[in-house]
């Protein structure tokens, strides 16, 4: 695992046809590491027949709801969680 | 970034998300319960379901329901193992 809980991530925002796990309204986003799981097999390739491995680093990632969705002040200090793959994230500063 | 029509997060919607509960229809849960045997069986896993409906055009997509988009994997994913010959199911409801 190479993210600590706490750590500011972005998502990347690349292109990628195929089935992937990453919700496009979070591509481009910064958010936080909310827990580190643990490794799983990899639905990207586990989706086209093959066994999924090596297993990929699982994050549950939190993002403020403005950063997601700007302009909606009712939900105040409200967060977005969602898992994502390790390589799915990059470093940001 | 154009997003596929299940990657719909944030979408505007003409109404509000109905968040009801309803009753489960006997064919849903037989839908269910094959869905869960081909996974114990080792036949089709569910990130191969989950890729065969976002292979669903998005008109069938929209049109379709929870369980009927499960189906239209199911046939997709085992005709393209081979597991059914195309057109099988057809066939077997005409016949």
């Amino acid at each position: 695992m190479s993210y600590r809980v706490g750590q500011r991530v972005r998502v990347a925002a690349r292109p990628h046809d195929g089935h992937h796990r990453t919700p496009g309204y979070v591509k481009g986003k910064t958010g936080r590491v909310e827990r580190a799981h643990r490794s799983f097999a990899n639905p990207e390739t586990r989706a086209y027949g093959r066994d999924g491995l090596p297993e990929q680093p699982l994050y549950l990632v939190a993002f403020a709801y403005d950063d997601v969705w700007p302009g909606e002040s009712r939900h105040g200090s409200d967060r977005i969680c969602v898992d994502i793959f390790e390589h799915w994230l990059e470093e940001t500063a | 970034m154009e997003q596929a029509v299940h990657d719909r997060g944030g979408w505007p919607a003409d109404e509000p998300i109905d968040r009801s509960e309803h009753e489960l229809a006997d064919w849903e849960l037989l839908t269910d319960a094959i869905v869960g045997a081909l996974g114990e069986s080792g036949a089709m896993n569910v990130d191969e379901l989950r890729r065969g409906i976002e292979g669903m055009s998005p008109a069938e997509y929209e049109h379709a329901s929870y369980y009927e988009r499960w189906l239209y994997s199911v046939e997709t994913i085992l005709t393209e193992k081979g597991v059914l010959a195309p057109g099988e199911v057809d066939r077997r409801l005409a016949g």
